[in-house]
């Protein structure tokens, strides 16, 4: 305890969301491996954990950086394909599951980080709506790329097609031939690597980096810029860097859930990654709050498991959906109340006095 | 004593207008130097002339000798040129003392990768960063708050911070665009003081744009006067400020 008081603000919060993912994983653990959990409940470990890595990192660009992105899913299919390729490629060799599927994601993150890179250097010139059409562009652009595109090995090596036409121009070794990706039927066969235990060392290690990021010199220099552009020019911020910077890390860590993604259901198809699921991860970010990564886990986890826990309740199964756009109506709702916002501050306010006089006690008054 | 700055001839047209035409002036080292003018003389475009927000199309300006012409805000910044502005830019969703680090970004070093993993280094600057952005911001009376947010201090200690922050740069010339605007008469004293302790204290060149003639004529020791983007008036403050000329652009016939 005594150690929290004298951290200050920023690590305290950091260690309270450190705290609740924790306390989440050590519940899931223990339900899932005393046999409690449901067949449903185990399924949908994995895809809540995506659904994080994918809001916290949004929340990156969208709550620190301040500009709107609306082709996260575009740099998750790279890293759920690039991913998927190199375990395909290397399950005969690599067989242990803790060399491969780490090599995987970093596989994948750094593929996707470097379409970001690509993408944000022009892109990142722009401001507020444009940048939002580019990236969704650049989401559609990646998901038709990947519908259609074939790679196939045999014994002369790999053959790279773009569309079916040129796929079947190709002549193959029959005897030798394998599919590694066949256009919009995506990657099948792709080891099952993934599950809650991997998911949730990823939400740590993105929490961690993308935390740590923001409480450094770079992190600031990044907030500065959403603040106000041109004070951050007059003091010497150099923009386009920064913006790229986070960015960049951003796209990385979309790459990683990515793999994690496609490592869960022995296949993965293009079609999956779009602009509907780019919406969904920026509602996770704008009803968690823009800027708070706790907020981000949170309305993650709900909404990814609401509409499935939904599905299971007699009657209601009905109006599943109906019931899900209620809850983010309401969750809009509450979050911009200013009554409900000051009661909950009160609330909170009166515990902290409580606390706050004895530490004055102690230390004199401030 | 050596001239910390220097223009000639500086000047920028928007199509066919000029918005500031033939400035000429020079600033010596140490010196509170005033530019004043009615509404819409080029005041501000000068200033961002000199931070490099626009281009000069014609004309020259020095920095302790060194052309500036052309370079960009950021490099400019680096050669020692720190502004704040007519109405405030401050990070308004950051905390008091985060404002100062933002400013002292580049006068410490330690890479995202070592902020990212946490290594030695940035423990140790982290501390030398803090430490100087609270004697700063002490030298303002803002230390008490650095936790707050920016945006919910009172308007006179947030033209304080602004200064702050522009300090954090470690500049040679410090720019103030209207920093008494707004403030009502015992701020605009206070502010008066402030202005001349940073003067004495960093050792710092000044060049301010004011409205309130009683602050120029208190603390300026030179002005220009502009009108129309050209220079009407130049001099020592208390004849300037005298001269029929310069009467008749503030007050009409």
């Amino acid at each position: 305890m005594k150690t929290l008081n004298t951290m200050n603000k920023t690590s305290k919060n950091n260690f309270i969301t450190y705290g609740i993912v924790l306390a989440i994983f050590i519940f899931c653990a223990v339900y899932i491996e005393t046999d409690m959990a449901t067949f449903l409940f185990k399924g949908l470990m994995v895809p809540i954990c995506v659904n994080v890595i994918l809001a916290v990192s949004l929340n990156l660009t969208v709550g620190i950086l301040g500009e709107l992105s609306l082709g996260h899913a575009g740099f998750m299919c790279v890293g759920a394909f690039a991913g998927s390729f190199f375990s395909m490629m290397t399950q005969e060799t690599l067989t242990s599951v803790w060399i491969r599927f780490p090599l995987a994601f970093i596989i994948g993150g750094l593929s996707a980080a470097f379409i970001g890179l690509l993408v944000g250097i022009p892109v990142l010139r722009l401001r507020g709506d444009y940048l939002a059409i580019v990236t969704l562009a650049f989401c559609e652009i990646i998901k038709n790329i990947m519908n259609n595109l074939y790679i196939a090995k045999d014994i002369n090596g790999l053959h790279f097609a773009i569309g079916v036409g040129a796929y079947n121009e190709i002549e193959f070794d029959a005897a030798s031939k394998q599919v590694l990706i066949n256009g919009a039927m995506g990657i099948t066969g792709t080891p099952n690597d993934s599950n809650y235990f991997w998911g949730f060392a990823l939400i740590f290690i993105t929490l961690i980096v993308i935390l740590n990021l923001v409480n450094s010199r770079t992190g600031r220099a990044i907030m500065s810029i959403r603040d106000n552009r041109i004070a951050a020019e007059s003091v010497g911020i150099n923009i386009t860097k920064h913006k790229l910077i986070a960015f960049v890390i951003s796209a990385f860590f979309a790459g990683v859930a990515g793999v994690l993604y496609s490592h869960n259901l022995s296949s993965v198809i293009a079609t999956k990654f779009d602009y509907n699921y780019s919406i969904l991860v920026l509602v996770f970010v704008v009803l968690g709050g823009i800027g708070s990564m706790r907020g981000s886990v949170i309305a993650a986890i709900i909404l990814t498991a609401l509409p499935e826990f939904l599905r299971d309740i007699g009657n209601l199964s009905d109006y599943r959906m109906l019931i899900y756009a209620i809850l983010l109506i309401a969750m809009m709702l509450i979050n911009n109340n200013d009554y409900l916002h000051q009661m909950t501050q009160g609330v909170l306010g009166k515990f902290r006095l409580g606390k706050k006089s004895k530490k004055n006690e102690q230390e004199g008054v401030s | 004593m050596s001239v910390m700055l220097e223009t000639k001839n500086l000047g920028i047209s928007f199509g066919g207008l000029k918005a500031v035409d033939g400035l000429s002036l020079s600033i010596e080292k140490g010196q509170l130097y005033g530019l004043i003018g009615p509404n819409g003389a080029g005041k501000t475009t000068a200033f961002n002339l000199l931070t490099g927000v626009y281009k000069p199309t014609m004309g020259n300006f020095f920095l302790d000798g060194e052309k500036l012409t052309g370079m960009s805000t950021i490099e400019i910044n680096k050669k020692g040129v720190a502004r704040t502005f007519q109405n405030i830019r401050l990070f308004k969703q950051m905390s008091v003392l985060d404002n100062v680090k933002v400013g002292l970004h580049n006068n410490f070093e330690y890479t995202a990768a070592e902020g990212i993993f946490r290594l030695p280094r940035h423990a140790k600057v982290e501390k030398q960063m803090n430490e100087k952005a609270i004697e700063l911001l002490d030298v303002f009376g803002l230390a008490g708050e650095k936790d707050r947010l920016s945006s919910n201090l009172p308007y006179g200690k947030q033209r304080k911070l602004e200064i702050a922050r522009a300090l954090a740069t470690s500049p040679k010339l410090l720019l103030l665009d209207e920093p008494a605007a707004g403030m009502n008469p015992q701020e605009t004293q206070e502010l008066m003081d402030t202005i001349r302790f940073v003067r004495d204290h960093f050792d710092m060149t000044i060049l301010l744009i004011e409205h309130d003639m009683k602050l120029v004529a208190g603390i300026c020791e030179e002005v220009t006067v502009l009108n129309f983007g050209t220079v009407l008036a130049q001099g020592e403050t208390s004849s300037v400020l005298q001269n029929p000329e310069v009467v008749k652009a503030y007050l009409g016939d």
